[in-house]
């Protein structure tokens, strides 16, 4: 009714209908103008036992006769206009409760709960106050991470880093949709709340040392915000030396450490044919698993080859195409007949002491050399950890530290026909057996092996606007339809969609600020005033 | 404040017919009833029952006998009464209110009474502040808009929504107020509620 008082001005309307699958529809009162409502805002719903939180993520215009369409009222005049908005026409929402809090003392300490049913006909709607956000998404402490605001709101939403590590997880978003932003964070948020260790394969150099934005201005990278507890190792010597890189290591890696299987990840990238990776087996088979490649690639005359080809009946355009893909690799200067040192020791080492390390790549921003060192750097990295912690269950000693390995263009290391061989199929799909995980940052998730995706536990969405990558994203995530709409409604920079094992719901993001004096001061010595405050939770839906 | 304290109020006429939902009273004076869509008041022992003035009429006291013209040698209209005074005596005005509510013991209520008025109590006009009081609530705005008259009851409920409007500091608010009612009443029925707003300016 319309006598009836609305003094609470966050009062948005009352629920008329809905469902939990699809949500609630939510009849907008006369003062309000769906103009004012935004897709993936917050709301509380006060139902008769329980109070809902949930999202905005569908806005409508309605009326209560079709025939409106035909003959519109006058609405020229502005008093009818007024009164004919929210009585003969009126604005819906369509609301997804995420969680519930009931009112007795055993909820109230439960926290909030996922929703198992649907709020009352009729009861009231709300915006969400920076209270009930912050009773959901927590404060800054040591496990939760600030990283980023809701929209149209001045609270942090956090994120909690130490849950966030337990599992693998993925960044992804258009390309310039804020991707690197973000990952910068969360790799300060999981060096902070010191949830876990870092190994970064920074195809593109923007990690370790410093990066750009858009603007060209520089932002700074971890190294230069964390001294000592961030080693930079490249594969491109005089680059970073060129860039005035502070550079810890300088990673070589022998042909001796090249395996069958490292190539064959390098098939479609080295345009090799089927043939030619049956080949190489043939050849470690022939030369032993550390010598094949300099082996083939020292064939020098005529003859030699011949004979070694006739020998293992290699067919002669066989040869031709793996002799062609091979020199491809000659190319890196990084990869030489024998390391000076042994660059997985090294990483290794670093990361036993808690130090994260950024593997920057220099020019080589090239799918072959990416593709090769990320996946033999990591299989042999997993295989140490998980000696490790065999070692540590069977004896009961320290387990190693947990391990966050980042990948770029992962879509190149899971697509469906590579996710299964690869070392970074096997760690998404292991979960956190081995205390090692991914957080795989890509713009194209269709391109990602499905059955990884729905592995990841946090996945944290920037904007995405081809169907197949919404799609596959929110592979098997409840309230997909809703959460699809919101996705696709994000702003083009520095918005993300966060849902999964982390937060305890989906929540749209401001991305918190990278890149100025403030930003940085905040990230290296974080002011956790509200640390060990817990609120009263009377007060927050009171 | 108190309303409905008959003493200090003027009393403009005299229930003759009465049923539960209408009255018509006959005025004291002949050609002055009140306005239409004004709040009038009655007595039915202690309570008073409120109506909204939908129609007026000025005939012959006794039926069957019609007036005649009689001012064709007068030259203005007055002047037919004065040349023919008893006139005034053959003559009546009366009007009819649509019952919108009562009060009982300072308790206001927005539907209809349990008794119907009684013939020859006295009615009242009652004064803008206590339209006021009576108008906060529109829960009477159904008595009106589903009433059968001999007349058109849209004109009723404009020169109602009108005639309470006045009584309130913010009269656009109120308009606004009573549209939004009217329009959730009258559903999907659009060219009706257009045609009532426009008749609210
Ligand atoms: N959290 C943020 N803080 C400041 N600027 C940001 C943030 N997120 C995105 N931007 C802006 O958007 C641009 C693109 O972000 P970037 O992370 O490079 O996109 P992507 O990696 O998805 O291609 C940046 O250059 C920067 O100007
Ligand atoms: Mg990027």
């Amino acid at each position: 009714m319309i006598s009836q008082n609305f003094g609470d001005e966050n009062r948005l309307g009352i629920v008329v209908s809905g469902s939990l699958t699809k949500g609630v529809e939510v009849k907008l009162d006369p003062g309000i103008s769906v103009e004012d409502m935004v897709v993936g805002r917050y709301v509380t719903i006060e139902g008769e036992k329980r109070h809902f939180f949930g999202t905005i993520t569908e806005v409508s215009l309605e009326a209560i006769d079709p025939k409106i369409a035909v003959a519109p009222p006058d609405i020229s005049d502005p008093f009818i206009a007024e009164v004919i908005a929210g009585t003969t026409v009126y604005g819906k929402l369509r609301v997804l409760p995420h969680l519930t809090l009931g009112s007795d003392a055993t909820s109230i300490l439960e926290g909030p709960q996922p929703v198992k049913t649907v709020p009352a006909h009729f009861s009231v709607v709300k915006l969400a106050s920076p209270r009930d956000v912050e009773l959901v998404f927590g404060s800054e402490d040591e496990r939760q991470f600030y990283i980023g605001t809701p929209l149209d709101m001045e609270t942090k939403v956090c994120l909690d880093v130490k849950k966030f590590v337990e599992r693998s997880n993925g960044v992804f978003g258009k390309s310039g949709t804020g991707k690197t932003f973000l990952t910068r964070l969360l790799l300060i948020g999981i060096l902070q709340k010191q949830a876990a260790v870092s190994l970064v394969f920074d195809m593109h150099s923007e990690y370790g040392w410093e990066g750009q934005d858009e603007r060209g201005h520089k932002v700074k990278g971890l190294k230069q915000l964390f001294q000592s507890r961030v080693a930079i190792f490249s594969l491109d010597e005089e680059s970073s030396r060129r860039r005035r890189v502070n550079t810890d290591f300088i990673v070589k890696i022998g042909y001796d450490e090249i395996e069958p299987e490292d190539i064959e990840l390098l098939r479609q990238t080295l345009n090799l044919t089927e043939a030619s990776v049956q080949a190489i087996y043939q050849l470690a088979r022939e030369f032993g698993e550390r010598r094949w490649l300099e082996r083939l690639l020292d064939l020098k005359d005529e003859e030699e080859t011949k004979q070694l080809v006739s020998k293992l009946n290699i067919h002669e355009s066989t040869y031709r195409n793996l002799r062609r893909g091979m020199e491809n690799l000659r190319r890196f200067p990084f990869l030489v007949p024998q390391a000076p040192d042994n660059s997985v020791r090294r990483i290794l080492e670093y990361l036993d002491r808690g130090i994260n390390v950024i593997l920057e790549f220099g020019r080589y921003e090239d799918y072959a050399a990416y593709i090769l060192v990320a996946n033999l750097l990591t299989r042999r990295i997993h295989t140490r950890y998980r000696e490790k912690m065999e070692r540590a269950m069977g004896e009961d000693l320290a387990r190693p530290r947990p391990l966050v390995i980042t990948i770029e263009e992962a879509h190149r290391f899971l697509n469906p026909e590579l996710s299964a061989q690869t070392i970074f199929g096997l760690i998404a799909r292991e979960m956190r057996k081995y205390n090692v995980t991914l957080l795989v940052i890509d713009q194209r998730p269709s391109a990602i092996d499905e059955e990884v995706i729905s592995q990841l536990g946090t996945k944290i969405t920037c904007l995405l606007d081809n169907e197949r990558d919404i799609d596959n994203v929110l592979t098997g995530v409840p309230g997909k339809s809703e959460l699809k709409v919101v996705l696709s409604k994000l702003e083009t920079k520095q918005q993300a969609l966060i849902f999964g094992h982390a937060v305890p719901m989906p929540v749209v993001i401001k991305t918190r600020e990278y890149g100025s004096a403030e930003s940085y001061r905040e990230f290296v010595s974080p002011r956790l005033a509200d640390r060990g405050q817990r609120l009263e939770t009377d007060d927050l839906w009171g | 404040m108190t309303w409905g304290n008959v003493e200090t109020l003027v009393k403009i006429g005299e229930v003759i017919e009465a049923s539960g939902s209408q009255f018509v009273a006959q005025c004291y004076k002949l050609h002055q009833p009140p306005p239409l869509g004004s709040l009038v008041k009655t007595k039915e022992g202690s309570i008073e029952i409120y109506g909204v003035v939908f129609n007026a009429e000025t005939h012959s006291l006794e039926p069957g006998r019609r007036p005649i013209a009689r001012g064709s040698e007068e030259p203005g209209g007055e002047d037919v009464f004065q040349a023919n005074p008893q006139l005034a005596k053959l003559l009546t005005t009366d009007f009819g209110a649509l019952v919108v509510g009562y009060r009982e013991g300072g308790e206001l209520c927005h539907y209809l009474p349990p008794r119907p008025a009684c013939i020859h109590s006295f009615v009242y006009l009652c004064p803008l502040e206590e339209v006021e009081d009576f108008s906060h609530s529109l829960d009477f705005l159904p008595l009106l808009v589903e009433t059968n008259l001999p007349m058109p009851v849209d004109e009723v409920i404009a020169a109602c929504f009108r005639y309470f409007s006045q009584a309130h500091a913010d009269r656009r608010t109120f308009l606004v107020k009573a549209g939004k009612e009217l329009a959730l009443l009258l559903g999907g029925e659009l060219k009706r509620l257009n045609s009532i707003l426009r008749k609210l300016k």
